[in-house]
């Protein structure tokens, strides 16, 4: 199945009750895939007059305790910024696709990593997070979205899974998850019992996130803050390989990590020790285990379909303890396996210096 | 034997308002209050407060409530109805919200035939941010932002949001009615529990009505003299009664 | 008296609508002040009808109506000048 059918259907097994979107290319499969899907399963599906009205459809099903989702690509999420906002702040569940494409502005159709920011730093106004993941290929895919619908639910937050054009695209063979009843039962998910479902013999519901009193937002905050380090210590995800002897090391998440791999194994053929670490959740991100890693001072090269947004995280992680470089491709580019092998090549014949392009390790060209 | 022909109906909440003395949204509330109680569906009805002088009706109208982004109120509304089809789903919008920044939500709701009730407030003026041009706002009307009144020209016309909506097929009931003396306020309430009536039986389309309420504040105005101007002025631009249904 | 008023002085702002829509003239705005500042709005008594238009047109819902409805009182309405009084069930308006 190509990517963006296997997720679709992922999403309707996990028990997904509405589905709002607009069209947007590398995602149109997604749109026409659930309109036929949700109208056999007798669900809810409404192609939205704009990407602004289906994330406020979302809203408002996420309100009512229902399982909802909305999927797009760069320039649509951008418009849903506002809304991600309201449902962080209003703690509501929820799943968001950004099938990624190259930007910024109307940029390309082509795959691109470029929203790297716009979701784990926020996008949208004021102290937030949504959970992130980063799939890398189109099992994956599929595989991810019980589980964001799970800790959406579990934690009241917006999952967002940040693809991009290849993994929308590509055809795999999958499996597509189908025991997400048996997920939910054994994370034993809490009751909606904030839910708006009408107050016959109970005290009204509020879903709200304005509140005027004087510290009501401050603790609003501290509130959510608390939530967010909990995410933290709790669901952080990460793959690592050939980490323990690598001299180098390679950071890259989505279809880049699968490229990094295949360029690892062939450095490791020809003895340079390569190894590689791949995010699963850029939020929350896993900064102790690339810490941890960085103890033992090895020279990371995180590749990016940007001209560099996730290495800022590594630096962070990083802490000064290692070098950290920066390659990859902005506006479409897609890197290539040979690439990237000459650019582990290139840190080796040049180890001294750290840095490939530039003080701060930032993409100038290609 | 004195009996009570009057008193508070129990969806409108025992507690000051926040509003101007003289504000049509008091009036508003409780109409809809009232209609709700009468129809016997506060069990069942969950209401949107929009972002404008409303935006804490949840503090009011005693049923599930939501708060929405400005304008948006539409689209969280038909998120709601069609995974909930057996609730009774309401939105209370003023006309910067409707009007202004909501107007794809509105006009797409009513085109896909959205099974809503609409509660659309005009008083002519954004009260909430201090009195600034709606898209409602009359030709002449001294705003904070039409400081020489407003002219057609660079400004546009008053926008008859109404009579547009009624125009497509998906709408099933527009009527506008005035909060300016006893007699329209009755009226106003039957239009309000027609357009109740409708989503609890099913019509299969949305429903609007239109409420020229008084803000004696930004009209400068004393709330009497802003009911006249409603009944005089305001009616000349935006008609009174039935547009369609 | 055939009806009668009550109105809750503190959630009444003091607006005058209550006062122009009474068609015997029964309610006037008190001197007194309650304690947000507003002068609340207060029933002089006896000639109340009972009509509930001050109810209908009160922002606040301050005010609860009853009637005597045995119809066992008179019922008494004084002649007033309606472009005066009743001024806003009056759709001519006085040109300024």
């Amino acid at each position: 199945m190509c990517g963006n059918e296997a997720m679709a259907e992922s999403a309707i097994q996990a028990g997904l009750d509405a589905y709002f979107g607009y069209p947007i290319t590398p995602q149109n499969e997604v749109t026409a895939y659930m309109s036929k899907r949700m109208a056999e399963e007798k669900r809810v599906f409404i192609q939205s007059e704009s990407e602004l009205a289906a994330i406020n459809m979302v809203f408002g099903a996420a309100a009512t305790g229902k399982r909802t989702m909305t999927s797009s690509s760069s320039p649509g999420i951008s418009l849903m910024q506002e809304g991600i906002s309201y449902l962080a702040a209003a703690e509501l569940p929820c799943v968001i696709v950004n099938v990624m494409r190259g930007g910024p502005g109307l940029g390309n159709i082509a795959p691109s990593q470029g929203d790297y920011f716009q979701s784990v730093k926020g996008g949208g106004h004021g102290d937030y997070h949504c959970i992130v993941f980063g799939p890398s290929g189109v099992q994956e895919f599929a595989d991810i979205m019980p589980l964001a619908f799970d800790l959406a639910d579990k934690y009241r937050i917006p999952a967002i899974i940040l693809a991009d054009g290849i993994i929308g695209q590509m055809m795999e063979p999958v499996v597509i998850p189908t025991n997400s009843k048996l997920t939910t039962q054994n994370l034993k998910l809490p009751k909606k019992d904030w839910a708006l479902t009408g107050a016959d013999g109970r005290k009204q519901n509020i879903v709200r996130s304005l509140w005027l009193a004087e510290g009501a937002v401050e603790q609003h905050n501290y509130d959510l803050q608390a939530k967010y380090r909990q995410i933290e210590k709790n669901e952080t995800r990460c793959e690592q390989s050939d980490v323990d002897d690598a001299d180098i090391i390679i950071v890259a998440y989505g279809i880049c990590a699968r490229i990094a791999r295949r360029a690892a194994q062939q450095a490791r053929e020809q003895g340079i020790k390569v190894g590689c670490i791949r995010p699963i959740t850029l939020w929350p991100f896993p900064s102790e285990q690339i810490s941890k890693i960085a103890d033992k001072s090895p020279i990371f090269l995180v590749v990016e379909m940007s001209c560099g947004q996730m290495v800022e995280d590594v630096r962070l992680a990083v802490a000064g303890k290692s070098p950290v470089v920066f390659w990859g491709r902005p506006g479409g580019g897609i890197p290539t396996v040979e690439k990237v092998l000459e650019k582990i090549e290139q840190l080796v014949t040049r180890a001294s210096s750290p840095c490939l392009h530039g003080q701060d390790g930032r993409a100038t060209k290609k | 034997m004195m009996q009570t022909v009057f008193k508070r109906t129990p969806t409108l909440k025992d507690c000051p308002t926040h509003y101007c003395p003289g504000c049509g949204h008091g009036i508003a509330h409780r109409l809809v209050s009232e209609v709700i109680d009468e129809l016997g569906i506060h069990g069942r009805t969950i209401g949107i407060a929009p972002v404008g002088c409303a935006v804490l009706a949840y503090d009011y109208f005693d049923v599930d409530m939501i708060e929405v982004a400005h304008g948006r109120a539409p689209a969280v509304a038909t998120g709601m109805k069609r995974t909930n089809p057996d609730k009774i789903v309401f939105s209370y919008q003023g006309d910067g919200d409707l009007a202004a920044i909501g107007t794809a939500e509105i006009i797409h709701a009513a085109h896909r035939a959205e099974q809503l009730t609409v509660v659309f407030i005009n008083n002519a003026v954004f009260g909430m941010t201090g009195g600034q041009m709606a898209p409602t706002t009359m030709l002449g009307q001294i705003t904070a932002t039409t400081p020489q009144g407003r002219q057609a020209d660079g400004q546009g016309y008053p926008l008859n949001v109404s009579e547009l909506l009624a125009v497509l097929p998906g709408t099933i009931y527009v009527e506008r009615c005035g909060l300016c003396s006893p007699a329209h306020i009755r009226k106003a309430k039957a239009a309000l529990k027609h357009a109740f009536e409708l989503q609890i039986n099913n019509a299969k389309g949305l429903s609007l009505v239109e409420l020229l309420s008084p803000c004696p504040t930004y009209w400068r105005l004393s709330s009497p003299d802003a009911m006249l101007y409603i009944q005089n002025e305001m009616t000349k631009v935006f008609p009174l009664g039935r547009l369609k249904g | 008296m055939a009806g009668k008023i009550k109105i809750d002085i503190e959630r009444c702002k003091g607006c005058t609508l209550c006062v122009t829509v009474c068609p015997n003239n029964v309610i006037t705005i008190s001197e007194k002040s309650n304690s947000k500042g507003y002068f609340p709005a207060q029933s002089t008594g006896p000639d109340c009808t009972g009509c509930t238009n001050c109810a209908i047109v009160c922002p606040d819902c301050a005010i609860e109506v009853y009637r005597d409805k045995a119809g066992s009182d008179k019922i008494d309405i004084k002649s007033v000048n309606p472009v005066k009084k009743n001024k806003v069930n009056n759709l001519a308006r006085e040109s300024k």
